[in-house]
């Protein structure tokens, strides 16, 4: 047998029909995510072909995009998220109802992030296809999934047939080594990554994360670095499956048992790329040479070291329109640039480790006056989890908003966003024009980066404050 | 899907930007809708709304040349970022039944051709040219698999054979998914 790579072996797998050079392979999926915004559409087409739901037991439903980070008592409290996005609410709990999938609902202690509740559930396990209607499904990859996202379209395909039409893509390895100074966090890793490979570097490709810095960090670090390969253009990211990830995965709700957790496991082991397979493109980054990153521009490809300049291209027309977007200068330090918001929260970084590194920096300091601090957890696990060590006293004794768990702020669907004008430090995945709110301006900074931004009151290296914490 | 397309022909538009992301093409404020139709009025809603919701009138998206285009011509890697299918479905609505780049981010360009947005990646030099020239009339044309100028000249542009066939034949994938059953069933049998 050819030496093979995680993908390939992945995909191989899951080869329901072959592909051809006329037709596109039948790929099995194994784990469909839905939630409410990219569904309503896809329920409809089966409902007028009267398809039903071929895989029920396959299919994970939460709510997250849509919904208020204020507490839900009772179902009319959805209704402060305006009109609009309380009717998907009700339109998903509806089709789940209809077509009779479990929905992790509002009175769940599991909804949460779509990303974050699946590998929480146990439900996201090694050498799995997992899909959604969601372009950063390419956070399961973190275990040795083959995650990426898919349109309303596909969601309809996956929702009737349990497959995809899929061609191939290209591999792509980035190899990440050498220790992380301290205050460098997967979050940097991920920015500098795309800094050097381009928003487009991975497109076509599907990445694989490895090298002994990959291989050291914890899965929720991991999650973060693949969270935002789509921000290099690549539909996946994948790291190894090896003994953290089995950790993580052990023990939870829908996680294998006895036998069948053996079972599970050797295959498991079996999926990591072989020594001598090839991939179609490397590019490799020294771990020890990074600083925490931050974006200055209006997407995630801009971005330069915390303590360093904005740099200065003449002639770049887009380049000097990104500046004017984001208020910034060419030449100029980033850090000490005046700030208005502040966001911890997203697929990217809510998850307990993520909520306590950035509480970490607020035991001892207050968000400076005139910031606004969400942090708004990833899950409701998350939440009481954090709630749980107190971090919920410590954030808002700092003087930061403590939210319900959900998308909120990193897409300002719910109505939690920034104002026009106003300069946001998140960690959250992008950091387009208005993604945030109409005008608002984004710079993507790891937790501890945004901690230290808050509480300083301008774009802020955490360094020397984590070195005094 | 159903209409069957073999050519798309008209005056381009061109937006040179480059990296311009599904937020950019219909921001999220208006992915609270459950239907598909409807969203030309949000394509580029940022670009082409000032602050209180007025139309820009000076807005090159707003001008009548955008109004009566039907191929889009828009800088490298075009419609980057999320995954959300509104993107295609606020082109088509606003009235583009193609476009061309010299890249197109994948899950924006799968969703548009399951959508009959014909997605279409040239060499950079084809590109340089046409983002150089707007208004150049010009045909899409599937059955050569090329682009044809006025004068004659033919550049061809790769395209997925299967996604073609779909786009010439109005065949929807569901349709053909749905008669994969048998094999599914078997698959389903031997894993579970
Ligand atoms: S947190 Fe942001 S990026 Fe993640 S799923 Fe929600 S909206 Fe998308």
């Amino acid at each position: 047998m050819t030496a093979r790579t995680l993908y390939e072996k992945i995909w191989d797998n899951h080869v329901v029909v072959a592909e051809t050079p006329d037709t596109p392979a039948v790929l099995y999926i194994d784990l469909h995510l839905i939630h409410e915004v990219t569904t309503p559409q896809a329920f409809s087409v089966l409902r007028d072909r009267g398809l039903k739901v071929r895989r029920p037991d396959r299919t994970l439903a939460t709510m997250d995009h849509s919904t208020p980070t204020t507490p839900v008592r009772k179902l009319a409290d959805i209704d402060i998220v305006g009109p609009a996005a309380a009717g998907q609410i009700r339109k998903m709990q509806a089709n789940c109802a209809e077509f009779g999938i479990e929905l992790y609902d509002f009175d769940s202690p599991y909804r949460g992030i779509v990303h974050i509740i699946g590998p929480e559930l146990g439900a996201t396990q090694p050498g799995k296809t997992i899909v959604c209607g969601d372009s950063h499904t390419s956070t399961h990859g973190a275990f040795g999934a083959l995650a990426f996202g898919i349109g309303t379209t596909e969601v309809g395909h996956v929702l009737a047939t349990q497959c995809l039409l899929q061609r191939k893509a290209r591999t792509m390895a980035v190899s990440v080594d050498g220790q992380l100074a301290p205050g460098v966090t997967a979050k940097d890793i991920i920015l500098a990554t795309i800094g050097k490979i381009g928003v487009d570097g991975g497109t076509g490709h599907v990445i694989e994360y490895r090298g002994d810095t990959i291989g050291a960090l914890s899965m929720d670090e991991r999650m973060t670095v693949c969270n935002m390969s789509i921000e290099a253009g690549a539909r996946a990211g994948l790291v190894a499956p090896d003994d953290t990830t089995f950790e993580y995965v052990a023990g939870r709700p829908m996680a294998p048992t006895g036998d069948a957790w053996e079972r599970a496991l050797s295959t498991w082991q079996s999926l990591p790329t072989d020594p001598d397979a090839q991939f179609d493109r490397e590019v490799s980054i020294d771990a020890t040479a990074l600083s925490p990153q931050v974006t200055f521009g209006t997407n995630p490809g801009m971005v330069i070291d915390v303590d360093g300049e904005i740099p200065t291209r003449d002639g770049d027309a887009a380049f000097h329109k990104a500046l004017d977007y984001m208020g910034l200068t060419s030449g100029r330090p980033i850090a000490g640039t005046p700030i208005d918001v502040v966001f911890v929260g997203s697929c990217t970084n809510a998850r307990l480790s993520d909520i306590e590194r950035a509480a970490a920096l607020l035991r001892r300091h207050r968000v400076a006056d005139g910031v606004r601090m969400l942090v708004v957890p990833g899950s409701e696990q998350v939440k009481a989890d954090a709630e749980a060590r107190g971090l919920d006293d410590v954030i808002r004794s700092a003087g930061a908003e403590w939210r319900e768990p959900g998308c909120s702020m990193c897409l300002g669907m719910n109505g939690d966003s920034v104002p026009r004008g106003k300069l946001a430090v998140s960690t959250s995945n992008r950091n387009f024009e208005g993604r945030q709110g109409a005008g608002a301006r984004t710079i993507l900074a790891s937790p501890e980066t945004a901690a230290a931004s808050a509480v300083a009151g301008v774009v802020a290296d955490p360094r020397p404050l984590l070195a005094g914490a | 899907m159903s209409r069957p397309i073999t050519r798309v022909s008209s005056a381009t538009f061109v937006l040179p930007q480059t990296d311009i992301d599904t937020d950019q093409i219909i921001p999220a404020r208006f992915l609270t809708t459950t239907e598909r139709s409807g969203l030309g009025r949000h394509a580029f809603a940022d670009w082409r709304y000032d602050d209180h919701g007025e139309l820009i009138a000076d807005a090159p998206l707003n001008s009548a040349a955008a109004k009566t285009a039907k191929i889009l011509v828009a800088g490298n890697n075009f419609g980057c970022g999320s995954s959300r299918e509104h993107a295609p479905w606020a082109l088509l609505d606003f009235g583009f039944d193609a476009v061309i780049s010299s890249e197109i981010a994948d899950i924006f360009r799968s969703n548009a051709l399951k959508n009959g947005l014909v997605a279409v990646v040239v060499d950079t030099d084809t590109h340089r040219e046409l983002l150089a020239n707007p208004g150049l009339e010009l045909t899409v044309d599937l059955v050569d698999r090329a682009l044809k100028f006025a004068d004659g000249r033919k550049v061809a542009f790769p395209i997925d054979d299967f996604a073609r066939y779909c786009l010439m034949e109005g065949i929807d994938q569901l349709g053909y998914l749905l008669k994969q059953g048998e094999a599914i069933s078997r698959f389903e049998a031997a894993h579970e």
